[in-house]
């Protein structure tokens, strides 16, 4: 048989890789999270989790964490890209690249630099906690600032005229008209701050000085121990995943903060 | 007139807090002291310790090849796939966009539990290998996200053109098909190469014991700090400095040249 050359079979080697190293790992992560020690079905991790209150506590700890750290990234982030957004500077670009740069050193350096800072005023394992929570906001605000200065400066200038026109003051205005359409920034800043926030342990480990366990560590702590109560944490942190990724109207790539490279 | 000060004030105090610690190490890097606190004399010594210590700069070399490969590799394979995801049929091609995404959506633990187990339970050792499929799982979703809004935006007729004055479906890609979409491919690889060189936790969980990369490296340099002592710790000031100073440049030169047809329309390219 002769294979005709044709563009869909330029697809295939992805299709195959996909399905190799996407599909039949997370299948074998399904496959271990219902079985027990003697590769027999069984509902038992699923069980012991949820009756389980360190476990439980854990992931609630966690959740809190991420919670916060999005606050208060969001609290910092939404002036900067307002004031970004709306200002007449000629080059405010170098300004917008300078907050997104940092992104671009190594993230463990950077976790280091700030971890150096820490030990130096005698923070490091004192509050870790405090701790772990700064260097998350330090590290993702990138994250939080380029999808909100995308939405906000997309917003056309004749609204906020038109809100003044009709007699809104500058807090109406901002209530009414800038809030309502820099939510699809907010939502997704948020869903790209939340999701490291809960499993990036490399902060919390340094900074936290290992006392503080996020979803992503505890997964982690069963790897060389138990692989099918691991593949539960990881198939029950998918479902928060997916959850978050739903209920903020899912990620959106373009704002995605390392697709503005050159 | 007092609006507009505390407004740059706001601007200036965040972006100064952002870059607070890695300038401090930065003067840190030029001073003799191995530790943060009263300062000493000038002294280039931890620069002479990070390019004189081989490991450190094995694991410089190892981050930067790995990077480079794993890139090459994601920008070849995603960019044929994002091809013949496009033009397959809808079905395909809506089930290929979808299972691209889950990496992308993906806990990076999630994903790298995954191969991790996959790779002991059907007995395959870690080795380079497993480490660049790892890089690649990581990185060649995002090459397709790059490269498909450029196929959406060329002009179809051109290919049909190519054919139709007797071109074969191979060159006609390589000629017409390609040129149409290098921006998206370019683009592509520098994201897989900036997510490779910062990755941890796909790297921890893929690579062979020996193997380090900068994130492993320091990572367990600062957690498991026995044998490391404080000079290796201060010599990553200098690493620290030197790779900022090369990113800064970078970014700064790639976006003041390219930019000037696209003034205020942000960083997104």
């Amino acid at each position: 048989m002769k294979l005709r050359f044709s563009r869909k079979t330029l697809g295939i080697p992805y299709a195959v890789f996909l399905v190799c190293f996407v599909i039949i790992p997370m299948l074998v992560i399904v496959f271990y999270a219902f079985t027990d020690d003697e590769m027999h079905f069984s509902f038992v991790n699923f069980g012991k989790f949820f009756s389980d209150p360190t476990k439980l506590s854990t992931i609630v700890y966690s959740l809190v964490i991420a919670l916060l750290t999005t606050a208060v990234t969001l609290v910092i982030a939404y002036p900067v890209a307002y004031i970004l957004a709306r200002s007449k500077m000629q080059k405010k670009y170098i300004l917008l690249l300078l907050f997104v740069t940092p992104m671009w050193i190594n993230f463990v350096l950077r976790v280091n630099a700030l971890r150096e800072i820490l030990a130096w005023a005698g923070m490091l394992g004192e509050a870790n906690y405090f701790n772990t929570i700064l260097g998350m906001v330090y590290d993702f605000l990138p994250f939080m600032i380029l999808p909100l200065y995308t939405t906000l400066s997309k917003i056309d200038g004749s609204l906020y005229e038109a809100s003044a026109d009709l007699g809104g003051n500058s807090f109406t205005t901002f209530t009414r008209v800038t809030v309502p359409l820099s939510m699809p920034g907010v939502l997704s800043g948020m869903t790209m701050v939340f999701l490291p926030s809960m499993t990036n342990y490399v902060v919390s480990d340094m900074l936290g000085n290992s006392k503080v366990t996020i979803i992503g560590k505890f997964i982690e702590t069963y790897f060389g121990t138990d692989w099918h109560m691991g593949s539960m944490i990881a198939l029950i942190l998918l479902v928060i995943v997916l959850a978050s990724t739903l209920l903020t109207g899912g990620f959106q790539s373009e704002h995605n903060v390392r697709g503005t490279t050159v | 007139m007092i609006k507009k000060c505390l407004k740059a004030f706001y601007v200036g105090l965040i972006l100064l807090l952002l870059y607070a610690p890695i300038l401090l190490l930065a003067v840190y890097s030029f001073n003799e002291v191995d530790t943060l606190g009263p300062m000493g004399e000038f002294s280039l010594k931890h620069y002479a310790k990070l390019f004189g210590d081989p490991a450190i700069l094995e694991m410089i070399g190892n981050t930067v090849v790995l990077a480079l490969v794993a890139a090459a590799l994601s920008t070849v394979l995603g960019t044929a796939g994002a091809i013949g995801m496009f033009y397959s049929k809808r079905r395909t091609r809506t089930l290929m966009n979808g299972v691209n995404q889950i990496p992308v959506i993906n806990a990076e633990i999630v994903t790298a539990l995954a191969l991790a187990i996959t790779f002991v339970a059907i007995g395959v050792g870690k080795s380079y290998f497993t480490l660049v499929v790892g890089h690649m799982v990581l990185c060649t979703p995002f090459v397709v996200l790059s490269v498909l809004p450029k196929l959406k935006q060329m002009d179809h007729s051109l290919y049909e053109a190519a054919l139709d004055l007797g071109a074969s479906p191979m060159k006609a890609l390589f000629k017409v098909v390609l040129p149409e979409i290098v921006p998206g491919i370019i683009s592509g690889f520098m994201l897989a190469v900036t997510l490779s060189l910062d990755d941890y936790i796909i790297t921890s969980y893929c690579k062979p014991s020996t193997f380090s990369t900068i994130s492993t490296y320091v990572y367990n340099a600062t957690m498991k700090g026995n044998v490391h002592t404080a000079e290796t710790l201060s010599s990553f000031w200098a690493l620290t400095t030197v790779i900022f100073v090369i990113i800064l440049i970078v970014v700064l030169a790639a976006n003041l040249t390219g930019r000037k047809k696209q003034e205020n329309k942000g960083v997104n390219a």
